[in-house]
């Protein structure tokens, strides 16, 4: 592994061409981010968060300027290229799941190697041991109908972990779940930032949120705002377990 | 050798989508499926049709020619009054001056109610010389022909066809018996042997035969020695043609047609017949198969139209494998299998059905109707090849879509 940083975006702009006017949804954007951070993008709705996920995590190009991923220009290849990319180097965990229906946990875990050409067997032991990682190996033939928000989220962490990414994207990865389930999932990925060092990059508008995050990058406006290290983030399982319990405990872990 | 495993895992998830909605399923290769079995089943009666008919041509006998009066009248207006100049002593004419000509007779046709002891039959009544068995390749099974001294005294003897006998008589033999056709009694002398139906479906069995002499005194009048046609054969298949020739020159001198003049009669071979009946045959069946064809172009648009409401359903689902790591070329590859699988379960499924009607139709018809492989092939080619060409822009159009997009996340 080099020792380039894993994401540099230089003088990055985006603009979407409406009907009647161009939107500058980024402008002049420069932001590195090295390996092994936990770093949180904030900003409300329109400030150009999602843009700038949808640039690194490799899913849209940038109009202007330079993104180089892992120390290489990604801006200009190829979609299949790209899509190698996004197989190799980014694990991708979104607001909404995002888990195929009606296809069990663990087809949906296996799905990033089917793509990128592995054997059934060894998919299967691979997708087995995500699953274990996120505490779900005895669900994993459940289809996400038949889980809690907090376990498609997991099925989801696990998808983006088996393949072994250097980056892990989270789009407001507890946008949808309650507090304490939120907490859970954050625990994971502090767990998993902690013990093998995966960057991830989580965009998020709530701010106890970040505060679990090692560096905050808060946009406005299509630009950076500030970026400030957090050199004591909030520890989410230590948080969780002061949370009252109020009972539900029993179902959540369950 | 990873990129096989990647296609084979794009048709294995093709193959799920399938089966995860076999209503849908089932609706969408209906169109393919009809058109299939259409194919087959047109092309099967087709051929069915066409061996019936040579089967038929065959126990005629492939020298046999008939002469058909023709008015000649410059109108081209044809009416009875003007009449033929065809007669019986043609017949003898030719016989007589032809050398490639072996037998001849004249031929008079009518219909009527054929009775026996209170049982009725509608029967075809031909009037004929002895050669005429001969000449249409047409044995007596039971009993025997007439003897020319039948002929000559114009006796009141017949020989009835196998439906005649078995309307009139059931299971009893008929031979000996005596039956009733107009006002005459007429004694039964034999019974033919089965022909089947003609090609257009009308029995040949039901027929009452008599001498030639015995129809003009009894059943019909006639002008004297006048024919409706005369049958002959040839002295073997090879000699047809000449026959053919040598009856229009005997008959244009006889009827004494000068050069240039238009002739009165018309000589047809059996092999003309056949011809003809084949170049109906072959127009009829090339409908069908266009109609078949039509049928299946239709259902490989319908497949089209399912794959686009099922791509658009499923862009969501498109976005997540690109989000994670899918190819053009295996959205692509997902979507276009789905497509083929669906057009070859239709095609397969259609190729069943019109086995089935095959063997419904063949024992319905009476017809040597069977499941041409040809077909089937053809069939299942073309319904693969719909598959492909009709899923292909509904899987393009998936594998071309933006990822942020799919995803819903402008």
């Amino acid at each position: 592994m080099s020792n380039d940083p894993i994401i540099e975006l230089v003088g990055v702009g985006k603009d979407y061409a409406t009907e009647a006017v161009v939107v500058r949804a980024l402008r002049n954007v420069d932001l590195t981010i090295e390996r092994g951070e936990f770093l949180a993008i904030v900003g409300q709705s329109g400030s150009g968060k999602s843009t700038m996920m949808n640039i690194i995590g490799c899913l849209d190009r940038p109009t202007r300027g330079r993104y180089l991923l892992d120390g290489i220009d990604v801006t200009e290849r190829s979609n299949d290229a790209r899509a190698i990319v996004r197989n190799r180097l980014i694990g991708f965990v979104f607001q909404g799941f995002n888990l195929l229906p009606r296809t069990t946990a663990l087809e949906n875990v296996e799905l990033p190697l089917v793509y990128r050409g592995v054997s059934s067997g060894d998919r299967k032991a691979r997708a087995i041991k995500a699953l274990s990682q996120v505490n779900l190996a005895d669900r994993m033939h459940h289809t996400p109908n038949q889980l809690s928000g907090g376990q498609q989220q997991r099925v989801a962490i696990a998808r983006a972990l088996v393949t072994e990414p250097p980056l892990l994207l989270a789009d407001e990865p507890t946008g949808n779940l309650d507090t304490r389930t939120s907490l859970e999932v954050l625990g994971l990925l502090q767990e998993l930032n902690r013990k093998s060092g995966i960057t991830i990059c989580l965009v998020t508008h709530e701010p106890d949120i970040a505060a679990c995050a090692s560096r905050v990058v808060q946009m406005r406006d299509g630009r950076i705002r500030s970026d400030t290290r957090n050199p004591q983030p909030l520890n989410a399982l230590a948080a969780l377990a002061e949370l009252p319990n109020d009972g539900e405990n029993a179902v959540v872990t369950q | 050798m990873s990129s096989i495993l990647r296609f084979l895992s794009g048709v294995l998830i093709a193959l799920r989508a399938v089966r995860r909605n076999k209503l849908r399923a089932a609706l969408t290769i209906l169109g393919i499926t009809i058109g299939v079995a259409a194919l087959v089943t047109v092309t099967a009666l087709a051929s069915g049709a066409r061996e019936s008919i040579g089967a038929q041509i065959s126990n005629l006998g492939s020298n046999a020619l008939i002469v058909f009066p023709r008015s000649a009248r410059p109108s081209g207006v044809r009416s009875l009054l003007s009449g033929s100049r065809l007669n019986e002593f043609d017949a003898d004419a030719l016989v007589r001056e032809s050398t490639s000509i072996k037998a001849a007779t004249p031929f008079l046709r009518a219909s009527g109610t054929i009775v026996y002891e209170g049982q009725n039959a509608k029967a075809s009544i031909i009037g004929a010389r002895i050669p005429y068995f001969e000449i249409r390749n047409w044995k007596v099974t039971r009993g025997e022909t007439w003897t020319t001294t039948n002929e000559a005294l114009g006796e009141k003897v017949v020989v009835i066809g196998t439906d005649t006998a078995r309307d009139l008589f059931g299971s009893s033999d008929p031979v000996g018996r005596t039956i009733r056709v107009g006002r005459y009694p007429y004694r039964v002398i034999g019974v033919l042997e089965e022909k089947g139906p003609s090609p257009f479906g009308q029995s040949q069995d039901e027929i009452v035969l008599m001498p030639i002499t015995t129809m003009r005194s009894h059943v019909i009048t006639t002008r004297r020695g006048e024919t409706h046609a005369i049958m002959m054969s040839a002295t073997s298949a090879e000699t047809t043609e000449r026959a053919k020739k040598q009856a229009e020159a005997i008959l244009r001198e006889r009827h004494r047609i000068g050069e240039g003049g238009e002739d009165d009669f018309m000589v047809r071979s059996q092999a003309e017949f056949k011809a003809m009946q084949d170049a109906v045959l072959g127009a009829l069946s090339a409908l069908l198969v266009g109609i078949a064809a039509v049928s299946l172009v239709v259902g490989g648009i319908g497949v089209m139209n399912i794959m686009l409401v099922s791509v658009t359903e499923r862009t969501r689902e498109i976005g997540i494998r690109m989000a994670i790591g899918a190819r053009e070329a295996d959205i692509l590859v997902q979507f276009l299998m789905e497509a083929l699988a669906l057009a070859m379960l239709g095609g397969l499924v259609g190729a069943l059905l019109g086995y089935g009607a095959i063997l419904g139709l063949g024992k319905a018809l009476d017809w040597p109707m069977s499941l041409s492989m040809t077909a089937l092939l053809i069939a299942l080619f073309v319904s693969t090849g719909t598959g492909l060409v009709f899923g292909f822009f509904p899987a393009w159009r998936a594998a071309r879509m933006d990822p942020v997009t799919a995803l819903g996340r402008e």
